[in-house]
């Protein structure tokens, strides 16, 4: 790794909504971008490169849609990639912008993209063919039913209950009724958790992440560039990825790796991002952290992945309050995937979450004193996990 | 202003091609009612679905092992809302580890009342002992062969 620090030194995003009717896709990009801009106070030329953020086509309805987004961000006759790793790709993309100018590449990269997954009728249907044709596809496998089997055997090894799962919708909701780009903002309580409808057991509609439209945009720069212009960045001190092997039966079983009760491979890239930016007890040295989880019994195991608590403490800790906002270490301060999901973009919110909170500017879902935060994106079959230490 | 939209609908057609291993695998499915994983000669695992290569040493995989038709859970899922283009609810799908695997594979759960989902969610619990059940007619697919209870 390059001695070149990273800093973020734009950040902007939509007011996600269900749908966008007044923006059409390339629109809704350049509104990030243009937010971004705005709170660097840079200029479109001033970007010398940009890193493209945008999952599965299918779900835009538009193939390779980077092609009409190449406007909307500049990018004529500038360094241009696009990158997707499915729920990931948004925290995959900082960190190609992250390696643009860690490896001298430039000084000034920018990562945008925008989802409109309220336009595809059949999001379940688009997300079932990242499954082989061969063996897999033919069963109904989604996000929703992966994520609802990883429900299952969490539940079986640790004991969490369906009114566990509800305890975190109604924290993140409570969160996001303060965060005025969240897109689900409206209170609940358990019982309508609870009471809501079952959509794959154990999963009931409360405990899933809407389909939002919206977009993202950060701006980094070298510490030279920041130095030189005087400006104000927070800084990337530590990022990883790391990937699981791709049968979820291989999860199960005996003598597997990784447990799809757990999250394994995201505890492993948090220990890779930890080492690079020297956190060596992330309980006590982490304030925030935005933790990519759809569903709500993901954000246990995603808190145990980021060393925040250890199995079997998460579920009482979380339901005595130890990650709201106000407890120990608030964990999804902005409401979090379960509010908010416009997918190209989703790890890119958590990551431009954690560094609002540290840069002392998140608004009303500020974490008082936040100066060292972390953010994670999850992609494919809970596969491909990027994470990210951002500090003042 | 009036805001307009437009509606669309993609139709793609594949003949994807399944290779050697996954068409052995389903040949004896269709015409023998028989299950093959593939063993990994470094680790001794036996890998269902059958793959070339193994997950773990990431070696060629060795050797054909017959498994199943008995197993146990270890995962599943009740749907109960429709999706587009996926089946019509109610449906238990999951994975089950055959005998003499070492890993498990996909495939539906028939035979439970799903009208009371929490009294079929503790008769599908992770552990319990399933028997593989085959289609009269097989065509060479996953959807060949499901999972029932013992009793």
């Amino acid at each position: 790794m390059s001695n070149t620090r990273v800093g973020i030194i734009g950040i902007g995003q939509s007011a996600f909504r269900a749908r966008r009717d007044d923006a059409g896709y390339p629109d809704l990009v350049r509104e990030a971008v243009t937010l971004a801009l705005s709170d660097a106070r840079l200029e479109l030329d001033d970007i010398e490169a940009v890193v493209y953020s945008l999952s599965p086509d299918s779900m835009v309805g538009i193939g390779n849609a980077e092609r009409l987004g190449v406007d909307a961000v500049g990018a004529r006759n500038k360094r241009f990639l696009r990158i997707n790793t499915g729920g990931a790709t948004g925290i995959s993309s900082v960190a190609a912008a992250y390696y643009h100018i860690a490896a001298g590449a430039c000084d000034v990269c920018m990562t945008a993209g925008a989802d409109k997954v309220g336009e595809c009728g059949d999001s379940q249907t688009v997300l079932n063919k990242i499954w082989d044709p061969t063996y897999e596809r033919a069963l109904p496998l989604g996000t929703i039913t992966m994520l609802a089997m990883s429900a299952v055997r969490y539940a079986h090894k640790y004991g969490m209950l369906q009114e566990d799962m509800a305890a975190v919708v109604v924290k993140n909701r409570e969160h996001a009724a303060k965060n005025p780009n969240a897109h689900l903002r409206k209170q609940v309580t358990i019982d309508e958790v609870m009471a809501s409808r079952l959509i794959s057991w154990p999963i009931k509609l409360f405990d899933c992440c809407p389909q939002s439209s919206g977009g993202g945009a950060i701006v980094l720069a070298s510490e030279k560039y920041i130095k030189e212009r005087n400006l104000d960045a927070v800084w990337i001190t530590g990022l990883a990825h790391s990937t699981e092997s791709y049968y979820l039966g291989d999860r199960m079983g005996v003598g597997f790796t990784a447990d799809h009760a757990d999250a394994h491979a995201l505890g492993e890239s948090f220990q890779r991002a930890y080492k690079m930016a020297g956190i060596t007890d992330a309980r006590k040295q982490v304030h925030v952290a935005e933790l990519y989880a759809p569903f709500s019994n993901t954000e246990f195991h995603a808190i145990e992945a980021a060393g925040l608590a250890k199995p079997f403490e998460t579920v009482p800790d979380l339901r005595a309050g130890r990650f709201s906002l106000g407890g120990d270490t608030p964990v999804n301060a902005s409401g979090g995937t379960l509010c908010t999901n416009a997918i190209a973009v989703t790890a890119m919110i958590r990551v431009a979450e954690v560094a609002l909170q540290v840069r002392g500017t998140a608004g009303g879902h500020q974490v008082k004193g936040a100066r060292v935060g972390i953010a994670s994106g999850n992609g494919g079959d809970h596969q491909f996990f990027g994470t990210m230490v951002i500090e003042s | 202003m009036e805001l307009m939209t437009r509606n669309e609908t993609w139709n793609i057609t594949y003949r994807h091609a399944l290779g050697e291993t996954a068409s052995f695998f389903f040949a004896n499915i269709r015409d023998y009612k028989k299950i093959y994983g593939r063993r990994c000669g470094h680790t001794g695992r036996v890998l269902a679905p059958p793959r070339a290569f193994s997950d773990q040493s990431l070696k060629p995989t060795t050797e054909w092992v017959e498994i199943g038709p008995g197993g146990i859970i270890e995962a599943f899922t009740m749907v109960y809302e429709e999706f587009q283009n996926l089946p019509p609810p109610p449906y238990a799908f999951g994975y089950v580890r055959l005998d003499k695997a070492d890993t498990a594979i996909g495939g539906f759960f028939r035979g439970v009342d799903l009208s009371d989902p929490p009294a079929a969610a503790r008769k599908l619990g992770i552990g319990t002992r399933v028997m593989t059940h085959f289609a009269e007619k097989r065509v060479g697919d996953v959807l060949d062969f499901w999972f029932e209870l013992l009793d």
